[in-house]
C-alpha cells in the first residue's frame, strides 16, 4: 500500500489573526475604523468609571460653553449643555447605553432569528409555514410603527426597547439563516450524515450551523449599525430611552431646541453616531474583501519575482 | 402567472389579515381614548356616552368582531380626532409620502447605479475610494441628525431653504436629500459588489474572447445581470419608505402617512391606525409584485 | 499535414506568475509552443498543471494583478501580441483568434438570447448588425447541428441542452472564420456520447476552415483522437512534446509514461484484473421493481405529468461482489443510489438487505441497517463538512451508532483506518481542505468503513478525480475489497473504468436497465445498441 504524503506547503490560512492583521494594516481606512471602534468599545466599559461623576455635575459657569476652549480643562473641549455638563464626558458615558443596547438587541435577534430560520429551513412542517408568515408580518410591519405601539404600551424601558428593536431585525437573520440551510442541506456531507442515521437535530446543530453562523455574525456587523441608527431615531423621537438615562440618540433630542443658540449640544453626539456607524460599515466591507477569493488579493502584498 | 398572482394575493390578505388583527388588540393596549378626547373634569356619565357611542363599551373581542363586519362592508371607521371617515384621512396623506417615496427612490436608484458600476470598473481608483466613502457615509449618516444639520446651515444659517412644510420646489429639497442618503449609500455598495462579482465571472471571459470592447462588457453583460440583486434591495428600501418615513415627515412637517401614524396613536385614534396599515400593506402588496415582474423580465430563467 | 514551416502562433519562454502574500506562484514555467493553419495542438495535463494559464495569456484574458507575465512572447501572424496597443489587441480576439470553455452554461451570459451573443461577435468587429447579424447567427447554428435554428436563435442558453450549449459556444466562435480556435476542454462536462458529436463538429469545422485548432485537456482519449502534436504539462512545464503517435506509443518523460499506464481504458492484457477473487453465493441486497416517479406538473385541468426517474429496476448484489451501474446523467442512476442509501423514498418496489425489505423498516431496524450499508460521494470537496477535522469526520458514525466502537478506543481506530486507506495516524488533526483530491476520496472510504459496513455504494467515488488518481482509489477499493470481504455497488457513467473492477455490469437508460451481464461477457459481446454506442464513444485515436 503506497502511503500518500501530504501537501508540503501549508497554504496561508486567511482566518488566521496574523495574516487577518496584516490585511487590516495594508487598509489605512479600515485600520482607523477598527482602532476608533476600541476606543469606543473602551468607552463604553470604562467610561462610566472614569468621567461618570463629571457628567452628570451641573456647572453654573459651564452652562453652553461653546467648544474648542480648554479654559475649563480638557473634559469640556467639545462645549458644555445647557446644564453645564460637559459634552466630552457624556460621550463617553453614553457610549455604554448606545452600544449596550445595540448590542444586546442584536445578539437576541440573531439568536432567536438564527434559531428560527434553522428551523423553518430544515422542516416543512406547519410550523415552518408559521415562522415564514410571522417573519412576513413583521417584515411588512412599519418597524417604527412597531416600536411606537409597544414602548407606548408597555412604557420605554431599556429592556422593552431592546426587544423591539430585537423584533424588528429578525426577519433578517430568519431568512438569511433560512436560504442558507435551504442549500446546506442538499450539500452531499449532510446526504452522508443522513445516510448515516444522524438524527436532524445532530444534522441542524453539527453540520448545519457551523457554516450559517459565520454568514449571521457578518450580518450582525453591517446590523449593528442599523441598530444604533434605530435605537437613536427612537430615542430622538422621545421614545427610546428615558431620563435619567441617555444615548447618543437621546443627546441630539435634548439638543435640538437650541440648534441656533448652541449647535454643539446636538451635533457632537450625532457625530459619534455616524462615525461608529461608518467605522461599522467599513470594517464588515473590508471583511467581505477579505472572505472573498476572487477580491482578498486586493489587501494582499503583491511581491513579483525579479526579472 | 394567474396561480402564480393567487398565491401571491393570498399570502398577502393573511399577512395583512394577522397585521390588522395584531395592530388592533395593540393599539387599544395604549389606553382609553376618552382621557384624550374629554375634558379632564367630566363626569362617569359623559365618560360612558363617549364609550357607548364609539363602541367601546364593548368587551374587546366583540369590539374586533365588529371592526371585522365592518371591514368586510369596506367601513373603516370614524376618525375621533377628525371626526370623517379614517380611511379618507390616510388615503388623503398617502399620496405626500408616495411622492417624496417615489422622487427619492427614484433618484437614488438611478445614481447609485452610475456611481456604483464606475466605482466597479476601476476597482481601487480614486474615483472607486471617493465613492465608497461616501456611500458608506450616506448608509451611516443618522438621518434625523443630517436633517437637523441641514435645518441649522441651510435654513436657519444661511436662510437659503424653507425650514419645513410643503410648498414650492424649495420644499422638496431637504427632505429628499435626507430620504436619498440611506438607500443611495446601501445601493451603491450593492451595485459595486454585484458588480465586480459579475466582471469576474465566466461569460465576461466569453466576452473579451470575443473581442467586445470594454463599455459592452461593463455596461451590456456585467451591469445587466448585476441589476436583479439591486431591484431586490431597492424593493426593500422602497417598502421602508412607503410606510412612512416617520423622522423625516416630523422633522420637516411634512404631511404623510408616517406622521399621521404617529399622531394617531399618540391621540389613540384607532380607526385612523388600523386604516393607514391597510393602506400601505396594500401599497406594499402591489409594490412587491411589480418587483416579481420586473425579476422576470430582468432574467430570462425565471418564470412564474 | 502539419506546416511546422510557417506557424500561425509562436509562444516563446512563457512564464506567468500568480501574485499572493507570499512567494508568487509560479503558473507556468518557460513554456513554448506553436501552431499552423489547418493544425491541431493538444496541450495535456492534469488539474494545476498550468494549461489553461498560457492559453488564456495569448488571449489576454489573465488579470494583472494577480497575474504577472515574467517572461516570454506570444507571436501572432508575425506580431508580438503584448506590444499592440488595447484597441488592437481586442480587434485580434474573436476575429482571428476566438475561444471555447469547458462549462457553456457558466460561460453564456444568462440574460441575453443565444442570437444576440452570436450577433455580437459581427457587430463589435463591424461586420454585420441587426437583421443581417441575426441571419448570419441563424446560418452559423444551422451550421453547427442546432435543428430549427430559426426558432432557437430566441432561445436563452438555459433551454439548451449541455452539447447543445457547446455548439452555440463553437457557432459563436467560429462566426468570423478565425486562424486559431482555442478549446479549453470542451468536452469534459459532457456525456461521452455528446462527447464524441462535439469533437466530430469541430474536426469537421477545422477540415472547412483550415484553422488552427489548440485543444486542452486532461482526456488522455480525447488528446489522442484529435492531435497531430502534442505538448505534455506538468506543475507548469512542459515535460514531453511531440508527434501525437510518437508521444503515446514511445513516451520518453516519466511522468506521461505514469499517465499513460494509468489509462483505464486499455487492453485487458496490459491492466491488471481487479475484480473480485471469492464471490459467496449468498445474496446481500435484492433489489425488486424499484421505481421512482417525479411529479412535474400538477394542476386542477392539467391533470398530474409525471416522470419516471427510475423505471421498474430489478437487480441483486452477492456478498464479496462488485454491481456495476453505468449510466450517462439522466438515466437514473444516482436515484437508485440515493433510494438505497435511504435518503429518498421510492414510489414502488423493494429492497431486500440481508432478508429485509429496507423500505418498510421501522427506525431501529433502519438504525442497523445504515450501520451494514455505507457511501461514497463523487464530490470529495462536498461530501466533507469543511468545519471538522478528520477525526470528528472519521468518528462520527460512533457518535450515532454507539456500540460500535468504545469511545477509549477511538483515538487508535482513527489511526487504523487512515492507515488502512494510505493517510497517516497525524492527518486526523486537519481539515479537509487541507488535502487534495485523492486523499479527500481516501478519508471518505475511511469514513464509509468506519461503520463497519459490508456494502458500499460508490455515486461517480472517482469522476472528479485526474486519471492517475483514479486508478490509485480504484487499487484501494479492490485490496479493501479483498481484505475485508466488502461488496460494492459502483456507480459511474463511465464504462470503461469498471471494466477490470466489477464483476457484474448494469447499463442504464433513461431510468431502465437496458442490459445487464458479467463484465467481460458484456465488453465482448454487447447485446444493446445503447451499450454497443457507449462502447463506441470512447474516442479513438486519430492515427489508428
Amino acid at each position: 500500500m503506497t502511503i500518500i504524503t501530504p501537501d508540503t506547503k501549508p497554504a496561508a490560512v486567511p482566518g488566521s489573526s496574523r495574516v487577518l492583521l496584516a490585511y487590516l494594516k495594508r487598509d489605512k481606512l479600515a485600520l482607523a475604523a477598527a482602532i476608533f471602534l476600541a476606543i469606543v468599545v473602551l468607552a463604553a466599559i470604562l467610561g462610566p468609571w472614569l468621567v461618570g461623576d463629571v457628567a452628570s455635575r451641573l456647572g453654573l459657569r459651564q452652562r453652553n460653553l461653546a467648544p474648542f476652549s480648554l479654559e475649563s480643562g480638557w473634559i469640556y473641549v467639545l462645549g458644555a449643555d445647557t446644564l453645564g455638563r460637559p459634552i466630552l464626558a457624556r460621550l463617553i458615558v453614553g457610549a455604554q447605553n448606545t452600544l449596550g443596547i445595540a448590542a444586546a438587541a442584536v445578539f437576541a435577534s440573531m439568536l432567536v432569528g438564527g434559531t428560527l430560520g434553522l428551523i423553518a429551513g430544515y422542516s416543512e412542517r406547519w410550523y415552518s409555514h408559521l415562522i415564514l408568515r410571522l417573519a412576513d408580518i413583521v417584515m411588512s410591519f412599519p418597524s417604527l410603527l412597531l416600536a411606537l405601539i409597544v414602548l407606548y404600551t408597555l412604557g420605554p424601558s431599556i429592556t422593552n426597547l431592546v426587544i423591539v428593536l430585537a423584533v424588528t431585525r429578525m426577519p433578517i437573520y430568519l431568512r438569511t439563516a433560512r436560504a442558507e440551510v435551504l442549500e446546506l442541506r442538499e450539500r452531499m456531507f449532510v446526504s452522508a450524515a443522513r445516510a448515516m442515521g444522524a438524527t436532524p437535530a445532530r444534522i441542524i446543530i453539527r453540520h448545519i450551523a457551523p457554516l450559517v453562523l459565520p454568514t449571521l455574525v457578518t450580518i450582525s456587523a453591517i446590523d449593528f449599525a442599523t441598530v444604533i441608527l434605530s435605537e437613536s431615531a427612537l430615542s430622538f423621537l422621545g421614545l427610546g430611552i428615558q431620563p435619567p438615562d441617555f444615548t447618543w440618540g437621546a443627546m441630539v433630542a435634548n439638543g435640538r431646541g437650541y440648534l441656533a443658540t448652541a449647535w454643539w449640544i446636538a451635533f457632537w453626539p450625532g457625530l459619534a453616531i455616524m462615525l461608529t456607524t461608518l467605522s461599522l460599515n467599513i470594517l464588515s466591507n473590508w471583511a467581505r474583501t477579505v472572505a472573498d477569493p476572487q477580491q482578498r488579493w486586493r489587501l494582499q502584498k503583491l511581491r513579483k519575482a525579479a526579472r | 402567472m394567474i396561480a402564480y398572482l393567487g398565491r401571491r394575493a393570498s399570502h398577502s390578505i393573511l399577512s395583512v389579515i394577522g397585521l390588522l388583527t395584531l395592530v388592533f388588540f395593540l393599539t387599544r393596549l395604549t389606553g382609553d381614548p376618552s382621557a384624550l378626547y374629554l375634558p379632564l373634569d367630566s363626569t362617569a356619565e359623559a365618560r360612558a356616552d363617549f364609550a357607548r357611542l364609539n363602541g367601546l363599551d364593548q368587551p374587546i373581542y366583540w369590539q374586533f368582531l365588529e371592526y371585522l363586519r365592518d371591514l368586510l362592508q369596506l367601513d373603516f371607521g370614524q376618525s375621533l380626532r377628525q371626526n370623517r371617515s379614517a380611511i379618507e384621512v390616510a388615503l388623503e396623506a398617502f399620496p405626500e409620502t408616495l411622492k417624496l417615496a417615489v422622487v427619492a427612490i427614484t433618484l437614488s436608484t438611478a445614481s447609485a447605479i452610475l456611481v456604483g458600476s464606475l466605482a466597479a470598473a476601476r476597482p481601487g481608483s480614486v474615483f472607486d475610494r471617493i465613492a465608497s466613502l461616501v456611500s458608506l457615509a450616506g448608509a451611516s449618516a443618522p438621518d434625523f441628525w443630517v436633517a437637523i444639520v441641514g435645518i441649522l446651515v441651510f435654513a436657519v444659517g444661511l436662510e437659503l431653504l424653507p425650514t419645513s412644510g410643503t410648498g414650492g420646489w424649495a420644499h422638496w429639497i431637504m427632505p429628499t436629500f435626507v430620504l436619498m442618503l440611506r438607500p443611495f449609500g446601501l445601493l451603491v455598495q450593492v451595485v459595486r459588489g454585484t458588480m465586480l462579482s459579475a466582471l469576474a465571472s465566466p461569460y465576461i471571459k466569453t466576452a473579451r474572447a470575443k473581442g467586445l470592447s470594454r463599455q459592452k462588457i461593463i455596461f451590456g453583460h456585467a451591469l445587466r445581470n448585476s441589476l436583479l440583486p439591486v431591484v431586490t434591495v431597492a424593493g426593500d428600501l422602497a417598502t421602508s419608505l412607503i410606510n412612512g418615513a416617520v423622522v423625516v415627515e416630523s422633522i420637516f412637517g411634512w404631511p404623510g402617512i408616517g406622521k399621521l401614524m404617529i399622531d394617531s396613536i399618540i391621540q389613540r385614534d384607532f380607526a385612523v391606525v388600523q386604516s393607514t396599515i391597510l393602506v400601505t400593506a396594500t401599497a406594499i402588496f402591489i409594490l412587491n409584485i411589480a418587483i416579481d415582474l420586473l425579476y422576470a423580465v430582468l432574467d430570462p430563467r425565471i418564470r412564474y | 499535414m502539419s506546416n511546422a514551416s510557417n506557424p500561425i502562433l509562436k509562444v516563446a519562454g512563457l512564464t506567468v506568475d500568480f501574485l499572493s502574500d507570499v512567494e508568487p506562484v509560479r503558473a507556468v514555467d518557460d513554456v513554448s509552443f506553436h501552431v499552423s493553419r489547418g493544425e491541431t495542438l493538444v496541450i495535456l495535463g492534469e488539474s494545476g498543471s498550468g494549461k489553461s494559464v498560457s492559453t488564456s495569456t495569448v488571449m489576454d484574458l489573465i488579470d494583472c494583478p494577480p497575474g504577472d507575465i515574467v517572461a516570454g512572447s506570444c507571436f501572432f501572424d508575425g506580431v508580438e501580441l503584448s506590444g499592440l496597443d488595447a484597441e488592437t489587441r481586442r480587434s485580434i480576439n474573436g476575429r482571428r483568434i476566438a475561444m471555447i470553455f469547458q462549462d457553456p452554461l457558466a460561460y453564456l451570459n444568462p440574460v441575453y438570447t443565444v442570437g444576440r451573443q452570436i450577433g455580437e461577435v459581427y457587430e463589435s468587429h463591424g461586420a454585420g448588425s441587426g437583421k443581417e447579424a441575426r441571419a448570419k447567427a441563424i446560418e452559423l447554428l444551422r451550421r453547427v447541428g442546432i435543428p430549427e435554428p430559426e426558432n432557437r436563435v430566441d432561445f436563452y442558453p438555459h433551454q439548451f441542452s449541455g452539447g447543445q450549449r457547446q455548439r452555440v459556444m463553437i457557432a459563436m466562435a467560429i462566426a468570423l472564420k478565425p486562424d486559431i480556435l482555442i478549446a479549453d476542454e470542451p468536452t469534459t462536462a459532457l456525456d461521452v456520447s455528446v462527447q464524441a458529436q462535439i469533437l466530430d463538429l469541430l474536426r469537421d469545422l477545422q477540415r472547412e476552415t483550415g484553422m488552427a485548432l489548440i485543444m486542452i485537456t486532461h482526456d488522455l482519449e480525447v488528446a489522442a483522437s484529435m492531435a497531430d502534436r502534442i505538448i505534455v504539462m506538468n506543475g507548469g512545464k512542459v515535460v514531453e512534446t511531440g508527434i501525437a503517435e510518437e508521444v503515446f506509443s514511445n513516451p520518453q518523460h516519466a511522468y506521461t509514461r505514469r499517465l499513460i499506464s494509468a489509462l483505464p481504458h486499455g487492453d485487458a492484457a496490459e491492466t491488471p484484473n481487479r475484480r473480485s477473487t471469492k464471490i459467496a453465493g449468498e445474496t446481500l441486497l435484492k433489489v425488486e421493481h424499484l421505481t421512482k416517479d417525479y411529479v412535474l406538473a400538477s394542476g386542477a385541468f392539467a391533470g398530474k405529468r409525471t416522470f419516471k426517474a427510475v423505471d421498474d429496476v430489478s437487480f441483486e448484489v452477492r456478498r464479496g461482489e462488485t454491481l456495476g451501474i453505468v449510466g450517462e446523467s439522466g438515466s437514473g442512476k444516482s436515484s437508485v443510489a440515493r433510494m438505497l442509501l435511504g435518503l429518498n423514498e421510492p414510489s414502488s418496489g423493494r429492497a431486500v438487505f440481508a432478508g429485509e425489505n429496507i423500505f418498510e423498516m421501522n427506525a431501529k431496524r433502519l438504525m442497523a441497517f445504515r450501520r451494514k450499508v455505507q457511501m461514497v460521494f463523487q464530490d470529495p470537496y462536498g461530501s466533507m463538512n469543511p468545519r471538522m477535522r478528520v477525526y470528528s469526520i472519521i468518528s462520527e458514525p460512533w457518535v450515532i451508532h454507539r456500540d460500535i466502537v468504545p469511545k477509549n478506543k477511538w483515538k487508535e481506530r482513527v489511526a487504523e483506518l487512515l492507515e488502512l486507506v494510505g493517510l497517516l495516524p497525524e492527518h486526523a488533526d486537519r481539515y479537509p481542505h487541507q488535502f487534495s483530491g485523492g486523499q479527500r476520496q481516501r478519508i471518505a472510504i475511511a469514513r464509509a468503513l468506519a461503520s463497519e459496513p459490508e456494502l458500499i455504494i460508490c455515486d461517480e467515488a472517482v469522476s472528479a478525480l485526474d486519471v492517475s488518481i483514479q486508478a490509485q482509489v480504484i487499487d484501494l477499493l479492490a485490496d479493501l475489497r479483498t481484505r475485508l470481504g466488502l461488496s460494492y455497488v459502483f456507480i459511474t457513467h463511465d464504462l470503461p473504468i469498471v471494466r477490470h473492477f466489477a464483476d457484474r455490469i448494469m447499463v442504464m437508460k433513461n431510468g431502465k436497465i437496458v442490459e445487464q451481464g458479467q463484465t467481460s461477457a458484456l465488453f465482448a459481446a454487447p447485446r444493446h445498441e445503447y451499450t454497443q454506442s457507449l462502447l463506441q464513444a470512447v474516442p479513438k485515436p486519430k492515427w489508428l
